[in-house]
């Protein structure tokens, strides 16, 4: 691949530049956000990794373009972000399956919405379908699928649009750890056979490490970069690792210390 | 025994034994003299009497039948025709909402039967002023349950319609609408079984057949047995409805909630 190590404009997929964000209520203001700023390169795995109430959701919500930041802006792809677009797909942190349709309806939509023909859409749900693990299941609706599947549904769904970036928030939180541990594993999985631009919000650390080219810590409100950490542990990581442990030990000591 | 066959045995025991203790308290104890409670067996009979006959009220049974059905089905359809989509309009555009609610919210708290006196003088006492008074009654619950079932959507089924690039057209007919039938449906339902309510209601005041007013006919010669039969068929006929419609109902929302 051309440009590899360089930061150039032209391999740059997400860009955040100087975002504020505030919260005003009738007779209180809320920063959240203090002059984020923060590069993606294309195909980069990058977590927002920070405490518990922080403004990260709100971060990738803005780049999702699902809200508007009070100042500053983000570029996708060269492209200011005003609104939700099929370039950017989102895994939600509760399930966001619609109940009504089956798994194959739920991954299809999106190229539904676009209007791919049948035939094509079919075969490129399916393959995501096959890809997440949940061969046999396509006809099942999402209430007969436990948390781990109805998220491997979500992910499924989000790569079926195609979108070069895919923003997912907090996809895990949910799963009890064992599932968590085996999603991990099948995400890292999937990114590493299907590259994208990926931003990946969590609170967990273990997480974070075991997934991400880059993590970004943030700070607590008002949200804004303490430190980033570049990963680079050779694929599939080992959560038990000495290296892995010593950065988990690393990135949490900094983090309390943001607390 | 499995336990749906062991539930289902015990309804059927209830509604026997509710026939049995009707029949003695009737044919064999006599605590009701026959022309104030007619016995389950009387009842019967008439039924297969009147089957035939035109007497007292000038139409033969199923004619009654027809004929409240016919009414009841055409003023429900045009309600739910027209009701359903202006509740989903209102929902989904504020300022339509806006315009429509308040003239809404006038008409919707008046009772159905309240409508009866001023269909007669407009329409007459034919078809039309009850088919007339039946779409009052069964449009209002689908207005209030479509608006309902539409304002459940969630916004995070909104992001996801959106971060899809779905267009606000689409938002509402692949995300809302979905979300808002099995409200739709109940919609459906309260509205079936008022405008069979009311429409009994109109017969018994205006009208020249129909099961309402096979049992007005017969209250005025003292036919306690053609007053029975009628209220049971009543009952069981806005049952089966009630079923047919949770049987289009089961075809059309998936996924349960």
């Amino acid at each position: 691949m051309e440009n590899t190590g360089t930061v150039t404009a032209k391999n740059i997929m997400i860009k955040c530049n100087s975002i504020f964000k505030t919260f005003e209520s009738k007779d209180d203001e809320n920063e959240v956000i203090r002059n984020f700023n923060l590069e993606i390169k294309e195909n980069e795995f990058v977590v927002l990794f920070g405490p518990g109430q922080c403004g990260k959701t709100t971060v990738l919500n803005i780049i999702a373009g699902l809200e508007q930041s009070t100042k500053g802006e983000v570029f996708v792809n060269g492209r200011k972000i005003t609104e939700p677009g099929p370039d950017r797909g989102m895994v939600y942190q509760t399930t966001a399956l619609f109940p009504w349709l089956t798994v194959m309806g739920n991954v299809e939509f999106g190229p539904k919405s676009l209007g791919v023909k049948k035939k094509e859409r079919r075969e490129r749900a399916q393959y995501y379908i096959d890809l997440v693990g949940l061969k046999g299941f396509e006809k099942h609706y999402p209430i007969k699928l436990s948390g781990g599947m109805q998220q491997r549904v979500g992910i499924a769904r989000a790569y079926c649009n195609n979108p070069p970036v895919i923003l997912l928030d907090e996809p895990f939180g949910a799963l009890d750890a064992q599932t968590r541990y085996l999603m991990e594993e099948e995400l890292g999985r999937i990114c590493t056979k299907e590259k994208r631009t990926i931003v990946f919000v969590t609170n967990n650390i273990e997480e974070a490490i075991y997934l991400a080219d880059r993590i970004v810590l943030l700070t607590n409100c008002p949200t804004t970069i303490r430190k980033e950490y570049i990963i680079g542990l050779p694929r599939p990581r080992d959560y038990t690792s000495n290296d892995f442990l010593t950065l988990r030990k690393e990135i949490t000591s900094e983090m309390d210390e943001t607390i | 025994m499995s336990k749906t066959i062991k539930f289902k045995l015990i309804s059927v025991f209830s509604f026997i034994s509710f026939l049995i203790i009707w029949q003695i308290c009737t044919d064999v104890l006599h605590l009701l003299p026959p022309y104030s409670l007619p016995s389950p067996i009387k009842t019967f009979s008439t039924f297969f009497v009147k089957i035939s006959s035109t007497s007292p009220d000038g139409s033969v049974l199923p004619i009654h039948i027809l004929a409240s059905l016919q009414v009841a089905l055409l003023g429900f359809l045009s309600g739910a025709v027209l009701g359903t989509p202006l509740g989903i309009t209102m929902a989904w555009n504020k300022k339509f909402d806006m315009m429509v609610k308040p003239v809404f919210d006038l008409l919707r708290t008046i009772p159905p039967i309240g409508w009866i006196p001023i269909m007669i003088l407009l329409l007459g006492i034919g078809t039309q002023a009850k088919v007339a008074l039946i779409f009052v009654s069964s449009f209002v619950p689908c207005v209030i349950n479509s608006y309902t079932g539409i304002k459940q959507t969630s916004h995070i089924h909104f992001w996801v319609g959106q971060t899809f690039g779905a267009t606000n057209s689409q938002l509402l007919r692949k995300i809302a609408i979905p979300t808002a039938l099995p409200f739709i449906f109940t919609g459906l339902r309260v509205s079936l079984s008022v405008a069979w309510m009311s429409l009994v209601a109109a017969e018994l005041l205006a009208a020249t057949r129909g099961l309402g007013y096979m049992i007005q006919i017969a209250r005025t010669i003292g036919r306690a047995d053609i007053i029975v039969l009628g209220m049971l068929l009543i009952g069981s006929i806005g049952g089966v409805l009630s079923i047919l419609l949770e049987y289009v109902e089961n075809k059309f929302v998936k996924g349960g909630v």
